[in-house]
Formats: C-alpha cells, structure tokens, sequence
C-alpha cells in the first residue's frame, strides 16, 4: 500500500527548523527568529538580528551633538522625544549646565505623551497578533490625538527632534496646553474601553494566562527593564531611581506585578497609561515661564566620559559618550532597552506552542530598529 | 556599601588596579586576567550584590581598546564601573562576563562583531549584526571601507 499523508505524524517524532521573519508581521520590524520546533512545540529559539542595523553609534562619531540628535529619533521612533532628552542631558551634564524650569515641564510633558502614544500603539498591535483586529483601531483612534499635538509643537508627527541640547527647538504652540487637557480627559474616558474590549476577554486571557513567565531573577540577569522588567517584580523604573528632568516635582507609582507572564506585562503598560496621565495632569497647568534654550556659545563636551541613564516607553535607555573636548563624540554608545529585551525570549518561549510565540514576543513590545540601532 | 569600602573591597582583589577618569560613578581601571574574579565576588558578596549589568561596551582609545562595564545592585543604590585596558589590537582578549549576567553574552557579542574583542569562554562568540564574511570591525578608529565618506 501507497503511503498517505496521514502517515506522517510530525508531532513528536522529527525536529524541524522553520524561519519566522524577518518580514513577519508580528514581529513588527525586521527582525528573524530561527525556531527549532517538535511538532507545535518549541524546543530552543534563536534571534538573528542586522537586518537594519545602520551604524548609528559611527556615524555619530562624525556629527556635532545637536547634529546626532536627529539619528536617536530613528532608534526607538516611539520614544523619539525620550531618546533626544537622553542625549540632551548627558551633554548637559557634562557641560555642567542646566537648563530653566520651562523646558524641564515641557520635557516632561511630551515624555509622557510620547510614552501613552507608544503604550496605545502597543496595545492595538498587540491585540491584532492575537487575532482582534478591532483593538488597531481603537489605538489609533486615540493615538491620533497626541500626534495632532505633536504635529502642532514640533511640525512632526513621527521623528521630532525637538529637545536639544540646551533645551528646545522652539517655544511650544499656544493651543498646547488647552490640546493635553482635552486629551487628558478624552483619554480618561475611553481608557476603559480598551479593558471592556481586550482586558476581559476570555480568548485574551486564555491566550496570556501564564504564558512566557519570565522570574524577578530572569529579568534581573538579562537586564530585561521598563514594563516587561516590571511585570516580572523588577523595580527598574529609572524616574523612581534617579529622577531626571521634572519627575522629582510630581507624585506617581512604579508600576510593579510580581507574576510575571504575558498577562502581567498587559497590565503594568495598561496601569501606566493611567499614571501618565496623572503626571501629565500634574504638569500642565504649572508650566513655568522662562527661556526654552540656553545661550551657549558651543555645544562642547569638555574631556572625560559621561553616562546619563533615562526610562523610555520600553525601558532604561543609556547614552554613554567619551568626549576628546571637541564638537563631535570620540565614542557614543546607546544601552538600548528592547536589546536587552529581546534576548530573553528562548528562555520564555521554550516549551511553549508556535503561536504563544507571537503573544511572549508582542508582550516584550520590541522596536527593531532600537535593537539594530 | 560606600564608594571607600568599595575602593578597599577591590583593591584587597586586585591590588594593582588604578582609579578611572569617570566622575560620575567609582571607576576602577583593572588588569584583564583579574576582571572576571572581582566581578564574580562583587556579584556573590552579599553586602555588594552587584546583580545588575546594565551596560557592557567598549571604545577606541590611544591607550588600546577599553571594555567598560557598569554594574549595580537591584537591592543597594552603588553603582561601579571597571574598565579595561586592552593594549594588544591584534589579539585583544578578556574573560567573559556572560556566566555570571546571561544578558552579557549578547552584548559581548556586540563588542566582537564591531571591535573585534574575544571573549575567552564565551559559549558563542559569533558577529551579531554583521555577516560573517565582513572584513574589519568598523567602530574602530582605524577601519576603513568604501562605503565610508571622507570629509
């Protein structure tokens, strides 16, 4: 007798090698997973990375800093006015300045925008790797609103370049602080729909439940930071550690659950959208006057090394520059969050089925490009 | 623990180690064969507890290739930094760190694909973003191709 295609059981006889990536859509970027797979199940996997990788950290070594500003946008282009600050404040300590009270508020401010529009898209690409495509359209709905105020203070939607070393490009536009409260209470409102929709499904649930845990120690050894770190117990906030810009003049809560799967990393983005509003609405109506940049006749680093740690929406963020006294780095090195990030993933998707995979790696909320750099 | 009982702390491990130029954090400039003996006590030490490698890189120096690592504690608010300096360009090697935080052995893969630093021991030292077959370790001062724009 011929032999039939049910004959060939795969289920736990053969391992087999498949690729995912590195134009998949749920690994949002370029990015390639080697799976080793037994029937559904994983066995080990590998990331490979480099698809994007553009020299960032080199062709900074030729680029004045406000010049280099604009290359951190392209890292994590979610967290694009975060990466700028990071790089503005590590200038500026080391040229031993500090900028007035106005750009740290406004800093702030557009942090913590930055950081919902990333936690909203997050959460809508999320939602969509598991099968519910409405959850993409209610997070853009939102997210629309804070680039619109984006759009309308710095002229970009995406890639802002906005905070500088000295402070800002510009005075923010007069319709700014009127726009983030309409937003603060328009997004109070339809924050509960994203728990009515996603949060209490039980196909969600069942899909996230104890899925990819990921131990305090784990996070800790991998150095896996910001809400994935969190979800796991690991208290890595760095505004909470060393507060930066006008965090240490408003009263928030790290976010922290100490179980540790996909379900837990949901919920600690879902509960820090809540407390960035609350920040947001701490510093908006107090924005102090003053000048929105520093005179200074030369943006130098003087001689020496100089590191400045700060937390983006995907976790701690380190821009560490060795200064020869010149305009330009000799070396400048980005700590990125989501590179630390990634690497844990053979370690939580191991034993699991192919398509928990897609749910562990959107729970990690990885930005290729921030990884490649 | 304070930035002085660090300093005895290391100095009685590597007593020829010599102070950093870093301001910011303690910084300690170690020989390479001592790197991977302080790191494990100050890791195990229960009053150090430096459990949390949050940077690993290196730079082009005109005194070598230097590994800079920054280290500090989930428990205690210290912070460390080594360093060392590697003087041998053409065969630049120094112990893996990777057996004590997992999250080094990517970063280490790092330094090697883009210094060309070996890491001895390493389980897998292998180009992370280049391919294989590239020649040269390009955030070297003196790597040169013919994609580079000369001003």
């Amino acid at each position: 007798m011929e032999a039939t295609l049910l004959d060939f059981d795969l289920r736990d006889k053969e391992e087999y090698i498949i690729n995912m990536g590195p134009q998949h859509p749920s690994t949002h970027g370029v990015l390639r997973f080697e799976v080793c797979l037994q029937g559904e199940q994983i066995k080990y996997l590998r990331p490979h990375c480099g698809y994007i990788h553009r020299g960032i950290e080199k062709m900074s070594e030729a680029l004045t800093y406000p010049q280099l500003i604009h290359l951190t946008d392209r890292m994590d282009y979610l967290s694009a006015h975060i990466n700028n600050e990071a790089v503005a404040l590590c200038v500026e300590n080391a040229m031993g300045v500090e900028v007035s009270d106005r750009v740290k508020y406004i800093r702030t401010i557009l942090a913590e925008l930055s950081r919902i529009a990333s936690h909203q898209l997050w959460w809508c690409a999320f939602g969509m790797d598991l099968g519910a495509l409405t959850t993409f359209f209610y997070g853009l709905r939102d997210r629309e609103h804070i680039l619109d105020i984006f759009e309308e203070t710095t002229g970009s939607r995406l890639t802002q370049s906005f905070i500088t070393p000295g402070g800002l490009m510009a005075d923010v536009h007069p319709n700014f602080q009127k726009r983030i409260k309409e937003f603060i209470t328009y997004f109070r409102k339809k924050l509960p729909e994203y728990d009515q929709l996603l949060t209490g499904n039980i196909i969600f649930r069942e899909r996230t439940h104890g899925i990819g845990v990921m131990s305090k120690e784990v996070a800790i050894d991998y150095g896996v930071t910001g809400p994935s770190g969190r979800g796991s117990g690991f208290t890595c906030d760095i505004r909470k550690i060393a507060p930066y810009s006008a965090y240490p003049f408003v009263k928030f809560n790290e976010i922290t659950l100490s179980e540790g799967d996909t379900y837990s990393r949901y919920v600690v983005r879902i509960k820090e959208m809540w407390e960035s509003l609350n920040i947001l609405e701490q510093l908006v109506d107090n924005i102090p006057q003053g000048p929105t940049m520093l005179e200074l006749k030369a943006v130098k680093a003087p001689k020496g090394e100089y590191y400045q740690r700060v937390e983006t929406a995907r976790g701690e963020l380190g821009v560490y520059i060795v200064s020869d006294g010149g305009p330009s780095p000799a070396r400048i090195h980005y700590r990125t969050p989501n590179f630390s990030n990634l690497f844990v993933i053979n370690k939580l998707a191991k034993g699991h089925k192919i398509a928990d995979l897609v749910a562990i790696s959107g729970s990690l909320d990885l930005v290729i490009p921030d990884i490649d750099r | 623990m304070q930035t002085e009982e660090l300093i005895t702390l290391i100095t009685s491990l590597a007593p020829d180690q010599k102070p950093g130029i870093s301001k910011q954090y303690p910084e300690f400039i170690l020989p390479a064969e001592k790197l991977h003996e302080v790191a494990k006590t100050l890791k195990e030490n229960p009053q150090t507890k430096m459990d949390y490698l949050f940077s690993l890189t290196a730079s082009d120096r005109k005194d070598g290739l230097n590994v800079i690592y920054h280290l500090t504690s989930t428990e205690y608010p210290h912070t460390v930094v080594f360093r060392v300096i590697l003087a041998d360009k053409e065969n630049p090697m120094v112990a893996t760190v990777s057996d004590l935080w997992s999250g080094a052995e990517y970063l280490e893969r790092e330094v090697f694909d883009l210094f060309g630093i070996k890491f001895e021991n390493h389980p897998d030292l292998r180009r992370l973003f280049l391919d294989d077959e590239w020649v040269g370790y390009p955030l070297r001062k003196d790597y040169k191709d013919s994609f580079i724009f000369e001003r």
